[in-house]
């Protein structure tokens, strides 16, 4: 077992994990983070994709000790407690693009890094750019509306 | 073991294909360089697949490579995954080995020089001897390359993937990934065809012998051994043509000519 220590969505996170702790299991059962969430475990599906330095990855394929110092933000942190939705998620929202939600969280947090990356990418650019996100329900007709209307309101000047 | 960007072992490992009792994260320590270096591109092992596709001196000098870095895996796994992880782990269907066989590129270690050619001896196997550690990469510079992949329609990794160059000596080179078993080859019978002359005119025949090819529930034997010639005849008129790069196909591809830019 051995100590990590890293920055989640903000807050200082300590815990003692074992080496083989994947960084979505301590999220999930050390911090008590649902938000991201396991589906394929074999790096394909992106439910668990949080960001890293500001990077987005998949967080069941990087162990924990690997993100020692490192700063991650998960679904959680995109926008406070009763505070209002980030505009990404706020479009995931009006556009209906979500069934059973599982694959949400990491579309969402996919969605933010694209759109600021990208700025405003046309639909095939969308596309290309979700290959490592699966959903199994709703298609991904809405899925790609909502991160069209999300991106243009991450674009807007904020308020 | 050594643990690079983790794209490949961790996955590996979770599937019980490795069980190492001891991991040691390289990350830190291996070179993150990209720089022009006389007539090649040399690379740090540590460099990811994101910083390889952005990076701007490799698309002045060599953009078939950062164009084919672009189209492996997703964003995500960019972000992880690096040279030197690619290079060792060698999948059957991995992108990096088709351009290193191709582009003639040479592997550097922490003890000596390795040929592409002499790197990749097998399934997921590579010339690196235990403690050996995988430090960079130089890949020839040319203007003469197409690099040609199938997606498979579910993960979108090559279903086969071929990648045509020539290179500073005037030799054409070849390669083929995603469909032997044994991962990426030079494929010499294309390469004779095309010593007279570097156009798809003398490919029509060309087609893989079954033995070795890879058969999964996608794709059989003799699928792969057509989708192979139809894909070199592209990569070379890709390679010889005005605007050399990569094309990504796959089943619903609209266009015979789309061709995909990072």
């Amino acid at each position: 077992m051995s100590e990590v220590s890293m920055s989640v969505n903000g807050r200082t996170a300590r815990g003692v994990v074992e080496g083989r702790t994947m960084l979505v299991d301590f999220l999930r059962e050390g911090l008590g983070l649902t938000g991201t969430h396991v589906g394929c475990d074999t790096t394909q599906c992106g439910a668990c994709v949080v960001h890293v330095n500001g990077l987005p990855m998949k967080s069941c394929t990087m162990l924990a000790l690997q993100c020692e110092g490192a700063d991650v933000t998960t679904i959680e942190g995109l926008a406070a407690n009763g505070a209002p939705l980030h505009p990404m998620q706020a479009a995931f929202r009006e556009h209906h693009a979500l069934q059973c939600g599982y694959c949400t969280s990491g579309m969402v947090m996919m969605a933010v890094d694209i759109a600021r990356r990208i700025g405003e990418p046309d639909e095939a650019t969308i596309r290309e750019e979700l290959k490592g996100n699966i959903c199994r329900c709703t298609g991904y007709h809405h899925i790609v509306e909502a991160i069209a209307a999300g991106a243009k309101a991450m674009a807007l000047p904020q308020t | 073991m050594l643990l690079a960007g983790g794209q490949t072992l961790l996955r590996d490992m979770k599937h019980g294909r490795h069980s190492p009792t001891s991991l040691v994260d390289i990350t830190g320590v291996v070179p993150r360089q990209i720089e022009r270096r006389g007539d090649a591109m040399s690379i740090g092992a540590g460099v990811t697949h994101t910083e390889v596709a952005s990076s701007a001196t490799l698309r002045r000098h060599l953009p078939v490579l950062a164009d084919l870095v672009g189209h492996i895996g997703d964003p995500a796994v960019r972000n992880r995954g690096t040279l030197g992880g690619a290079l060792a782990a060698n999948e059957p269907a991995g992108d990096y080995p088709a351009a290193c066989l191709a582009l003639g590129a040479a592997i550097h270690t922490t003890g000596r020089t390795i040929a592409a050619s002499e790197f990749f001896v097998g399934d997921r196997r590579t010339a690196l001897e235990s403690g050996e550690i995988v430090i960079g990469a130089t890949f020839p510079i040319t203007e003469r390359a197409g690099y040609v992949k199938f997606l498979n329609p579910a993960a979108r990794y090559a279903m086969v993937g071929v990648f045509a160059a020539v290179t500073g000596e005037g030799r054409p080179r070849v390669a083929v990934t995603g469909a032997r078993t044994n991962g990426a080859f030079r494929w010499w019978e294309v390469e004779s065809a095309l010593a007279t002359a570097f156009t798809p005119r003398g490919l029509n025949d060309a087609r893989l012998s079954l033995e070795g090819l890879i058969e999964d529930l996608f794709a059989d034997a003799a699928y792969r051994a057509h989708l192979a010639g139809v894909l070199a005849r592209r990569a070379v008129a890709l390679a010889a043509g005005p605007a050399p790069g990569v094309m990504v196909l796959s089943h619903g591809s609209r266009s015979r000519t789309e061709v995909v830019h990072a």
